[in-house]
């Protein structure tokens, strides 16, 4: 085991794969010269030059595009986005060619494309650079979701998103790229798309968070171990496909779970967890599925809002012992 | 394009401050109507007639397409190519079959003809058949054969500008000498993937050659309802693009305009195109077409590209009328062979619903 920073393991996974097929290339705004806008493709340049590490101008419509139009033909384009805020001027690309295309030409193309960058909270940056797409991207049957909480994940699961042959959106995290975490160095390291971990087991009540959201799973869970309980934390890994059968397993053990998510929560990613859940265990449940999730408004900037806006450790805590009947 | 700057004194008010002009001179290409003939570009009386029955093909298919959606045996939306026919035609005698790309938008019928998809899978798609060029997932606005490089047929205005420059990285990445055409509309000059596209074709020097084709209106506005600068082919300006101005009534002036923009594209250049041509019938079926009067239409048929060819074709001896009427004999056949056997090819079963939504067979993308 190596220990490496997120953005490490990142690059660890295109480097192997760059080197291993040659149509892979990788594209976006400042990943070339500059060394990447958070330094994720730190030296990529140096190594395979600018025909495989490609700077763009500030038009993600256009390189998004571009980047379908190339995998279309067979190429295998991992396309950054400085962050997911600024891929929505791309959305029309991803939701209506990534998509559906292949579907529309009744399966004649396909687009083996990397969609990656960070997703979700940055810190005191407003609305427009704070927000979580998990769930809007997993709305779109075509598209796979992953969302990564630590850099082993990161490893294994960015070079299956890049053999992948349908379009993946990776999403990553401004805060988690300094991170550091063991990473597996395992020839070839490959985790497969659709399989959640679970992380720490317990029979008191199951959480399930995922990205940075799974760290504020375990923080509650901690505190819970102080109370003298036992949770179960699940990390989806992947969004779309989600893991079904691993999060009723636990459910079916726990009798009781809590989701976390940053995404806003109307018609989201944990509305449609909670769904699941109570249409294939009801019989189990102890408890209504309770979720912890951003406020329903916009990011806002001053700072103890934003700590007000998003999921805390205490928030997580209070729900468990809620589901618990505790207090 | 050359700038020059002069000494100018200013006007306004009393002072008497003098500034520098900066005048620009881009230079552009023109192909006007009956300037070519077969033998400037090198076609023998075979390929005439092979251009003529091309064309007419698409004329034949599209009439019977209008007269299938009135039988509602076609639904949605179904965008007619009448009268834009040298374009299609025009450009695909100037491409290399099996190596060049095309891409374009939802009027997509007479490219995916003319470049030799089968009337048989394009009427059926229509149709929405299980032997439909898109297996019937995409109807009228979507026709695609990878077997002919045919990239779409694309139903969002503009959408599709990008995935072109994106072809076109893969034809350089691989250095095969391939180039890419794709056409556009009028309306889609307006869209912001037009003006990301152009640039980044030119940026990375992408063989690629963006077609407009001009038909005088966006759905029912026209050009100069939308267009502030209504020389389209001046966008490229803007980009470091050479342009070119075409006749798009002329098959032949299509044809070599397509050629020498191909033969740019291929040495690294990208390019921008503006044919201008027409359209007789309605943006799509439901159009009464109130936006232009009669008497346009009927001048506008004056110039019809088809009836332009078969006049230049008698006109120079080359075919007889004759020999003219059994290739329109056989394209009607072929049309109506069409229509049986879309209307005999099977409906798909329920369960392909979920099919191609994914590479992956296995994979649990629904809870069905």
């Amino acid at each position: 085991m190596a220990e490496l920073q997120l953005r490490e393991a990142i690059r660890a996974a295109l480097v192997e794969e760059m080197d291993r097929d040659e149509d892979i290339f990788l594209m976006g705004e400042e990943v070339a010269e500059y060394n990447g806008a958070y330094k994720v493709s730190e030296g990529m340049c140096d190594r395979y030059g600018d025909r495989r590490v490609i700077d763009t101008p500030i038009s993600e419509c256009g390189f998004a595009g571009l980047g379908l139009g190339a995998a279309m033909d067979g190429l295998r384009p991992v396309i950054e986005f400085m962050t997911w805020n600024f891929a929505f001027v791309a959305f029309d690309q991803i939701i209506n060619n990534a998509a559906k295309i292949r579907y529309m030409s009744g399966g004649q193309f396909s687009f083996p494309i990397v969609f990656r960058g960070p997703n979700g909270a940055a810190g005191q940056l407003a609305a427009t650079h704070n927000t979580s797409v998990e769930s809007i991207y997993s709305c779109f049957p075509g598209l796979k979701v992953i969302s990564i909480s630590n850099p082993d994940d990161a490893k294994g699961l960015l070079k299956s998103a890049i053999r992948d042959n349908d379009p993946v959106v990776f999403l990553e995290s401004e805060f988690m790229y300094g991170m550091r975490g063991e990473v597996s160095d395992a020839d070839d390291y490959i985790i497969p798309i659709g399989k959640a971990r679970i992380a720490r087991e317990g029979d008191a009540v199951t959480i399930i968070g995922h990205n940075k959201s799974y760290w504020r799973a375990m923080e509650a869970a901690e505190m819970l171990t102080s109370d003298g309980y036992e949770a179960e934390v699940i990390d989806p890994r992947t969004i779309r496909p989600f893991d079904w059968d691993t999060v009723i397993t636990s459910v079916k053990k726990t009798n009781r779970c809590v989701i976390v998510d940053e995404s806003n929560p109307f018609a989201s990613l944990s509305s449609e967890i909670a769904f699941q859940i109570q249409s294939r265990s009801f019989d189990d449940l102890d408890a209504p599925v309770q979720r912890v999730t951003s406020k329903d408004t916009p990011a806002p900037y001053a700072k103890n809002l934003v700590e007000y806006y998003l999921p805390s450790a205490e928030d997580v805590y209070r729900a468990c012992r809620e589901v618990m009947y505790l207090d | 394009m050359a700038v020059k700057t002069k000494r100018a004194a200013a006007t306004n008010g009393q002072t008497d401050v003098s500034f520098d002009i900066i005048e620009t001179k881009s230079t552009f290409r023109s192909y006007p109507g009956d300037r070519f003939t077969h033998s400037d570009l090198g076609l023998s009386v075979a390929d005439i007639g092979d251009i003529y029955r091309n064309m007419l093909l698409q004329r034949r298919f599209e009439e019977r397409s209008a007269q299938m959606y009135g039988r509602q045996k076609i639904g949605g939306f179904l965008h007619l190519y009448i009268g834009q026919e040298a374009i299609s035609t025009g450009s695909v005698y100037a491409l290399q079959p099996g190596l060049d790309s095309v891409i374009t938008a939802y009027r997509d019928h007479g490219i995916a003809l003319a470049i030799g998809m089968s009337s048989n899978e394009c009427m059926a798609e229509l149709f929405g058949r299980v032997d439909g060029c898109s297996k019937g997932k995409g109807g009228s606005m979507h026709f695609f054969s990878k077997e002919k490089r045919m990239f779409g047929g694309h139903g969002i205005v503009g959408a599709h500008i990008p995935l072109a420059a994106g072809i076109a990285f893969a034809h350089k990445y691989r250095n095969d000498r391939g180039v890419v055409f794709c056409y556009l509309g009028d309306g889609a000059v307006w869209q912001g993937s037009f003006h990301e596209a152009l640039n980044l074709a030119s940026l990375y020097k992408l063989p690629v050659v963006y077609v407009i084709e001009n038909n005088e209106y966006a759905m029912g506005t026209a050009v100069d309802r939308a267009a502030a600068e209504t020389d389209l082919f001046k966008q490229g300006i803007s980009y470091a693009m050479p342009g070119s101005l075409v006749d798009g009534m002329d098959v032949f002036s299509v044809c070599q305009a397509m050629r020498d923009h191909a033969a740019l594209a291929r040495e690294g250049q990208p390019s921008l195109v503006e044919v201008r041509t027409y359209r007789y019938r309605g943006h799509s079926m439901s159009d009464p077409g109130k936006y232009r009067t009669k008497e346009e239409l009927e001048q506008k048929k004056n110039e019809d590209p088809i009836l332009r060819l078969k006049s230049y074709i008698i006109e120079n001896d080359l075919m007889k009328v004759e020999e003219l009427d059994v290739l329109d004999i056989e394209v009607k056949a072929e049309v109506s062979a069409s229509v049986t056997f879309a209307d005999e090819s099977p409906l798909s079963p329920l369960e392909a619903i979920y099919d191609d939504v994914y590479t992956q067979t296995d994979f649990p993308f629904l809870t069905k």
